[in-house]
């Protein structure tokens, strides 16, 4: 999966997530540039990838997560390890 | 990547195939009642955690409070953890059920306050539900590990006290159900394998407070939302993640709230009679292995010798525990009635008798007909059915044309039937009474009366064969139980549908102002039970009247002349608390319309030119001029 690829997962789930099919994610958008993205849907929003991608974040990262493409980035980091 | 329709937690609800298709039709669907019910059948499906919240965020934007169909109940979760999370799914389980549900959150750990505060929000909310939703952390800090078993007990009966203060809190403020959950018991293991031992270990601590709190609960009356159950069947780390509790204080990990949201609803709608009363089986390859009518008797896969015979068995045994706890049964099978009665008469490892099967149903013809036959013969609604059927095209066929009928995806494999059957929660109970215990047994008495009644002339000569009498009298404790249940679970024949939570029939009880009325009716073939319950209190604004709050009457004695002999009762205890009127209320309902003529069929005389807007008639009758009806009852312990 590349980088794209996984972006355009994370602008799917979001739209779901807050009904909203006009957002558009790049690898800078920054969470507060996204109206109706709050600390509570952030969380949604956290789940839902995980359970998409079957993968589990560390919760240093997810308080710490820069922009979008900080989880991008971890989710291909996470994809690329051996499934315990 | 992840597939929702592989989730263990929800397995009995149908793969969703295209949930954000199914979404986008049913925004588009222009009339907003059709909307609505086309969101709601969305709710039947197996929806994951995304799913669910984008649902519930399409739904909370049509800004529905009310619809045809539809049962309302405001709910507050109080809560000394996050549960904001929690509210999508609640929501969303209760549109699974037609029941909409109005949430109401504090902030955690105020709820307290929002229970002692009589300006809170929550006051102003004024819920008629309230679930208290707390953690085993509170409870546990300040106990030493060296304490004594006494001095843990002591403790814990000091925080379960102070928290049955809040529940009558809740009840004298609000008249709200009270639920309480039980403790997620997410503590460590300390000394391992010897923590039981200590009884100021944590996981010692947990398993006592949970001990406590059912006793408590016993005693007050209140129900339980059993987390600590639910996550014992599906296990710690599908209810509990660390990361999100330490992240945002999420007791219940985000993945678990669907299944929680509908353990939630589940509470709620059997509070409103909304429980499944009968289960429909299908026979080849559900009650039993292989196809009888090719295989014969003798060649069905049932019972030891086979582990799938003995998985078939299983599902009987469950079935024959539901009918001991007051489900009915029914079959429903593609097959010749002689070959399908066989196998119940003469198969040595049958569980279930012909005798445990209300309605029998073996026959060529189309499901959907045979599902609706069942319904009539029981003079039950169709939406109080579940289906049980191996074959998906059945499945599909009858949710595609009965809609309101609860079909169970069975799993492929027979060995998990009876845990999709029993995790689907369809038969939640909000009390176990003696009508319960003894509903088989009525079924099977009635269908007596059903043969007497044939062989009778005529239905005057019929009621008089039976030899009926009434038992009646004022609410007492000893019957609560059955009252609340049948106030909550009749829709037929209910005059204004307005429920009682198990707080308000406890203060019926010894209220002298309001005249309460029970009626048990007998005959010689048995005992039918408490079928009807009668409330009436002063009017608030004409002397000497009382109003008829609410009548109800169990379907399984219509047409028996009850409602006459009951009418006759009222207006007698009436008089004497020197009563000169009733004034009555009928508000329709989609399924109270057996008694649309039940008032002027007694005498009554309709109050105002015209029903309100809302469709409810008003009726009056004048106790004066009240003309005794005749009835084949005769009071119980009376000379005839």
């Amino acid at each position: 999966m590349t980088a794209q690829d996984i972006l355009a997962v994370l602008t799917r789930i979001l739209r779901d997530l807050l009904l909203n099919d006009s957002i558009v994610l790049t690898m800078e958008t920054r969470r507060e540039e996204v109206p109706g993205w709050d600390s509570f849907s952030y969380i949604n929003f956290i789940v839902a990838v995980e359970i998409e991608f079957g993968v589990k974040f560390k919760v240093a990262d997810v308080e710490s997560f820069a922009n979008v493409g900080a989880i991008v980035t971890e989710i291909m980091a996470l994809l690329r390890r051996p499934r315990s | 990547m992840h597939n929702a329709a592989l989730d263990p937690m929800m397995s009995w609800l149908p793969p969703a195939t295209d949930f954000r298709a199914g979404l986008r039709v049913a925004l588009d669907t222009a009339k907003p009642t059709d909307r609505i019910r086309h969101l709601a059948s969305l709710a039947g499906y197996r929806l994951g955690f995304l799913e669910t919240i984008q649902l519930d965020r399409a739904f909370q934007d049509q800004r529905v409070t009310e619809a045809a169909d539809f049962a309302t109940i405001r709910l507050a979760v109080l809560a000394s953890s996050t549960v904001d999370h929690l509210l999508p799914a609640i929501r969303i389980a209760g549109l699974r059920r037609h029941l909409l549900i109005e949430t109401y959150s504090g902030a955690y750990g105020q709820y307290r306050q929002d229970l002692l505060e009589p300006t809170s929000r929550l006051h102003q909310f004024a819920p008629q539900a309230v679930l208290f939703s707390l953690t085993v952390r509170e409870a546990i800090p300040g106990i030493p590990l060296t304490a004594s078993a006494a001095e843990v007990d002591n403790i814990l009966a000091r925080y379960v006290d102070d928290l049955r203060l809040l529940w009558r809190k809740a009840r004298s403020s609000f008249n709200a159900m009270v639920v309480q959950q039980t403790f997620l018991d997410v503590t460590e293991p300390l000394f391992g394998n010897y923590d039981r031992f200590v009884p100021g270990s944590p996981a010692r601590i947990a398993l006592r407070l949970n001990d406590l709190l059912c006793e408590a609960a016993t005693q007050d009356r209140i129900l339980l939302l059993d987390v600590a159950r639910a996550c014992a069947r599906d296990g710690l780390a599908a209810w509990f993640d660390a990361g999100r509790w330490f992240h945002a204080k999420l007791e219940i990990a985000p993945r678990a709230t669907p299944k929680y949201g509908d353990l939630v609803a589940r509470i709620l709608a059997a509070q409103r009679g909304m429980s499944k009363k009968c289960l429909v089986l299908d026979l080849d390859n559900t009650l039993w292995g292989g196809v009888i009518g090719d295989d014969g008797v003798e060649g069905i896969v049932l019972g030891s010798g086979s582990a799938a015979g003995e998985a078939h068995v299983a599902l009987q045994r469950y079935a024959k525990q539901l009918k001991d706890r007051g489900i009915v049964l029914a079959v429903c099978s593609k097959n010749d009635p002689q070959i399908a009665e066989a196998a119940f008469e003469s198969h040595p490892e049958m569980v279930l008798r012909r005798s445990d099967i209300a309605v029998f149903l073996a026959n060529w013809n189309d499901k959907v007909d045979n599902l609706k036959i069942v319904a009539a013969r029981l003079n039950i609604g169709i939406d109080a059915l579940v289906f049980v059927d191996d074959n998906p095209v059945e499945r599909a066929r009858i949710r595609q044309s009965l809609p309101n009928v609860s079909v169970p995806e069975l799993p492929e494999d027979v060995a998990q039937y009876v845990e999709c059957l029993a995790d689907a929660g369809y038969f939640e109970a909000t009390a176990f009474t003696s009508e319960d215990q003894n509903r088989a047994q009525q079924y099977a008495a009635n269908a007596e009366r059903d043969a007497l009644l044939e062989s009778a002339q005529n239905m005057a000569e019929f009621l008089q064969g039976l030899n009926m009498s009434v038992v009646s009298g004022p609410f007492t404790a000893v019957d609560h139980a059955r009252i609340v249940q049948l106030i909550n679970k009749t829709n037929q024949f209910n005059t204004t549908t307005r429920r009682y939570t198990s707080e308000e029939v406890t203060q019926l009880i010894g209220q002298p102002n309001a005249i309460t009325l029970q009626f048990r009716l007998l005959d010689r073939i048995g005992d039918n039970g408490l079928v009807s319950v009668m409330i009436l209190r002063p009017s608030s604004d004409l002397a000497d009247v009382f109003e008829i709050e609410n009548w109800v009457m169990s379907c399984r004695v219509f047409g028996r002349q009850l409602e006459f002999e009951a009418m006759n009762i009222a207006v007698e205890t009436a008089r004497r608390r020197g009563a000169k009127a009733f004034v009555a209320h009928y508000i329709p309902t989609p399924k109270n319309g057996v008694i649309r003529e039940l008032y002027s069929n007694l005498g009554f005389s309709p109050l105002g030119d015209t029903p309100l807007a809302d469709g409810t008639q008003r009726w009056f009758l004048s106790l004066e001029d009240y003309v005794r009806k005749d009835s084949c009852i005769a009071r119980f312990g009376a000379a005839a």
